[in-house]
C-alpha cells in the first residue's frame, strides 16, 4: 500500500516534469480537451438554461390546473376530427360549478371561463399590436401564478358588472408608458377605452416562443360586448387535491360529457389539458436536443481525447530505453501502467481545469451581455466536467500505458 | 596461487546455472544463443564474461539480471528457482537482488542524481527520508557528494558512471552486473570507473562485468570465455597475472 502511494508519489512528479520539459507539445495536446471541455461545459450550461426556461414556462400553467378546450395540447395527426368538434362556451364554467357543488367530495374546486383574441392596444399616439386580450371573472386569479407590479386584479363587482377594466401586462404598459405610471389611465382597445386598474409583474416569455407579458385581461361581460369574432374560449378548473389529478381529470370529463349532452357510444368531443401532459409531450424533444447537443459537442472532446492517447504513445516509444530502465531497477509492470496513466490523466485534467475557467469566463461574459440568455454554470457541471477530464485521460491513456507495462525489458533497454 | 585472493574464503553460491538454453525465433529461423551453460558464482566473486559478439554474453547478461528467462535448464538466484518466476516477480528480485551498470549510464535525463539513485528505493516502497538518507549515502560512497543536486546533463561522463554505481549499490545487492561500464569512457576515466569497481568488490560486493575489452576483464578475478553460445574458458586469474598485465 505504501509503495504504491511512493509510486504514485513518484509518477506524478514525472508526469509534471514531462510536460514542462515538453511545453508546447503539451500544450497543443492539451488544447485539443480545452476546446473540448470549453464545448461540453459550454452546451450544459445551455442546456441547464433551457431546463430552468423550460420549467418556469412550464409553471406559467400551474400544476392544479385543467384546461378545457377544443384542441389538445399535442401534435395531432388526425386534425379534422378536432376541426369540426363544437365550441368550447365560457357558460360552461357556470354549468359545471353548479356540478362541483352539488357533488359531495369532489376533486375540483373551481371552474373560470376564459375567452381569447388578439387585438392592438392604443394609449394616444402609442400603439401595441397583437395582444393577447382575454376575458374572464376575478376568480382567474386563483389560477395564476403572476404578481401585480402595481395595482390589483379586477374585483367581483366590476367582474359581474362587465366594467370597462382591465390589468395590463409589463409589455403593454411598458410600451404605452414608458414614463408614466398606467394606473386609472385609459387605453383604448377596438374603439372602446378600458380603465387600467393593474399591471402584471414580468413574466418573461414561454419557451422563449412568445411574450407572456403582452395582455391585457379584463372582465368576461365586457370582453362578450366588444370582442366576440373570432374569440376562443377554455374553462380553467382547478382541482382541490394535485395528488389526485388523474381522478380529477375523470370527473371532469364525467362533467363535461354531462354539460354536452353526449350519449355513452360516443366519443369525448372536447380536450382535457394539463401541465404535466404537456411536459411529457415536450420533454423528448427537449431531451432529444440536449443529447444531440452533447453527442456533438462530444465529438470534439473525443477528438481531443485522440490527441492525447496519440501524444501518450510517442511519449512511450520516445521513452521506450527509459521504461526498459525502470523495469531493470524493479518497476513491475502496474507500475509503468500508472506511469503513464497519470501522465495522460494530469493532461486531460490541465486541460480540463483551463477548459472550465474559459466556459466559466464566456459565461460570465453572455450573462452580462445577455442577461436573458437562458445559460447556467452549476457546481454540478465544475463537477462533472472534472471527472469528465479525467475519465478522458485513462481512457486515452490505456491503451499505450498498456503497451508500455507489456514491454520486454531486454527489447526496451536495447532500443535506441 | 599464492594470492591473497587465494586466501579469501569462497561465499556462498549466488547464482547457480546448469545447462540452460536460450532459443530465439527470427522469422522462420530458430536462433540458439545459448547451448547449455552450466556456472556457479559465489558471494564476493569479481567475473569478468568475455567474448566476441554473437558468443551469447549479452543473452548470459540478461539471464543473469533476470531481464529474461532461460529457454530449457535450471537458474537459481540464491537458492530461489529465477526460470519458472513471472514478470513481477522477476522484478522485484531485480530490484532486491541485482545492480545493474550499463554501458550508456541509463540514468532519467530531467532527475537529479539523488533522484536517480533513489528510484530502486521507491520501487521498494521505501520512506521518503529513510531513502533520501541512503541515495546520499552511496552517492558519497562513489565520490559524488557534491553533485547531489546536478542533472546527468550537468555531469561528466565518468560522473554519470558513478551515479548509475551509485544507483547500482543503494539496494544493497546480491550482485552489480556492469555490462561494458568503460564502454562510452575515455581510457583515463574507464580506468576510474574500474578503480570504484575494484573498491567495491573489496568492499565485499560480488561483481559481474561484461566486457570484450581484454585490459577490462582483467581487472577480474575469474574469466568466463563464452563462444557460440557455451563456455569455452573458465578460469581463476591471480592478482600477480594481473598486475603484469597492467604494466604491460
Amino acid at each position: 500500500m505504501k509503495r504504491l502511494l511512493y509510486e504514485l508519489a513518484e509518477s506524478w512528479k514525472i508526469a509534471v516534469a514531462q510536460m514542462r520539459s515538453n511545453m508546447t507539445r503539451s500544450t497543443l495536446t492539451a488544447l485539443g480537451v480545452i476546446i473540448g471541455i470549453v464545448a461540453v461545459t459550454l452546451m450544459g450550461t445551455a442546456i441547464g438554461g433551457i431546463q430552468v426556461g423550460f420549467d418556469k414556462s412550464m409553471s406559467i400553467f400551474g400544476d392544479d390546473v385543467l384546461y378545457v378546450g377544443q384542441w389538445p395540447w399535442k401534435n395531432v395527426d388526425d386534425w379534422w376530427n378536432y376541426r369540426d368538434r363544437r365550441k368550447i362556451k365560457t357558460e360552461y364554467a357556470d354549468e359545471l360549478n353548479r356540478m362541483i357543488t352539488m357533488t359531495p367530495n369532489s376533486n375540483l374546486a373551481i371552474a373560470i371561463p376564459t375567452s381569447s383574441v388578439y387585438r392592438s392596444v392604443k394609449y394616444t399616439d402609442s400603439e401595441v399590436n397583437n395582444v393577447l386580450i382575454r376575458g374572464t371573472v376575478s376568480d382567474y386569479i386563483i389560477t395564476s401564478t403572476f404578481d401585480f407590479k402595481e395595482g390589483r386584479f379586477f374585483n367581483e363587482l366590476e367582474s359581474r358588472g362587465g366594467a370597462n377594466v382591465c390589468v395590463i401586462g409589463y409589455d403593454v404598459a411598458d410600451g404605452l408608458f414608458p414614463s408614466t405610471s398606467p394606473i386609472d389611465k385609459s387605453v383604448m382597445i377596438n374603439g372602446q377605452p378600458f380603465k387600467v386598474v393593474g399591471v402584471i409583474s414580468k413574466q418573461g416569455s414561454f419557451l422563449g416562443l412568445f411574450s407572456l407579458d403582452s395582455i391585457v385581461v379584463m372582465p368576461l361581460p365586457a370582453f362578450q360586448k366588444y370582442f366576440t369574432a373570432k374569440s376562443e374560449a377554455e374553462v380553467l378548473v382547478k382541482v382541490k387535491d394535485k395528488t389526485k389529478l388523474a381522478d380529477a381529470k375523470d370527473e371532469l370529463a364525467g362533467l363535461m360529457r354531462r354539460v354536452r349532452g353526449l350519449p355513452p357510444e360516443k366519443k369525448d368531443d372536447f380536450s382535457i389539458n394539463e401541465q404535466q401532459a404537456l411536459k411529457s409531450t415536450l420533454d423528448p424533444i427537449k431531451n432529444s436536443i440536449a443529447i444531440a447537443g452533447l453527442f456533438i459537442t462530444g465529438l470534439s472532446l473525443f477528438v481531443g481525447a485522440i490527441g492525447i492517447m496519440n501524444i501518450t504513445f510517442v511519449s512511450v516509444k520516445e521513452r521506450t530505453k527509459e521504461i526498459g530502465t525502470r523495469k531493470a531497477l524493479g518497476a513491475r509492470r502496474r507500475t509503468i501502467l500508472l506511469q503513464f496513466l497519470i501522465e495522460s490523466t494530469a493532461l486531460c485534467l490541465l486541460g480540463g481545469i483551463i477548459g472550465l475557467t474559459f466556459s466559466f469566463l464566456m459565461c460570465s461574459l453572455i450573462g452580462v451581455a445577455f442577461p436573458s440568455f437562458p445559460i447556467r454554470f452549476s457546481s454540478e457541471l465544475v463537477f462533472v466536467s472534472m471527472f469528465v477530464s479525467v475519465l478522458t485521460g485513462l481512457v486515452s491513456g490505456f491503451a499505450p500505458a498498456w503497451t508500455a507495462s507489456r514491454l520486454d525489458p531486454v527489447t526496451a533497454l536495447r532500443y535506441e | 596461487m599464492d594470492t591473497r585472493d587465494s586466501i579469501r574464503p569462497i561465499g556462498p553460491i549466488v547464482i547457480d546455472i546448469e545447462n540452460i538454453t536460450k532459443d530465439y525465433v527470427m522469422g522462420e529461423e530458430i536462433v540458439r544463443a545459448l547451448r547449455g551453460i552450466s556456472l556457479q558464482i559465489h558471494r564476493n566473486e569479481y567475473v569478468a564474461i568475455m567474448g566476441p559478439s554473437g558468443s551469447g554474453k549479452s543473452t548470459l547478461m540478461n539471464m543473469f539480471g533476470c531481464l529474461d528467462t532461460p529457454t530449457s535448464g535450471r537458474y537459481e538466484f540464491n537458492g530461489k528457482n529465477v526460470a519458472s518466476m513471472d514478470d513481477d516477480e522477476l522484478a522485484a528480485i531485480r530490484n532486491r537482488e541485482i545492480g545493474f551498470v550499463f554501458q550508456t549510464f541509463n540514468l532519467l535525463p530531467r532527475s537529479t542524481s539523488l533522484r536517480n539513485v533513489e528510484l530502486p528505493l521507491i520501487y521498494a516502497g521505501m520512506d521518503p527520508e529513510a531513502r533520501q538518507e541512503r541515495a546520499t549515502q552511496a552517492l558519497v560512497d562513489v565520490g559524488l557528494g557534491d553533485r547531489i543536486h546536478h542533472k546527468p546533463n550537468e555531469l561528466s561522463g565518468g560522473q554519470r558512471q558513478r551515479v548509475a554505481i551509485a544507483r547500482a549499490l543503494v539496494n544493497n545487492p546480491s550482485i552489480i552486473l556492469a555490462d561494458e561500464p568503460t564502454g562510452n569512457l575515455d581510457s583515463k576515466t574507464g580506468e576510474e570507473i574500474m578503480a570504484l569497481l575494484e573498491h567495491l568488490y573489496h568492499r565485499g560486493n560480488t561483481i559481474i562485468l561484461v566486457t570484450h575489452e581484454r585490459d577490462i576483464a582483467a581487472h577480474a578475478r575469474r574469466t568466463v570465455r563464452l563462444r557460440d553460445g557455451i563456455v569455452e574458458s573458465d578460469e581463476r586469474v591471480s592478482v600477480a597475472q594481473l598486475e603484469s598485465v597492467a604494466v604491460s
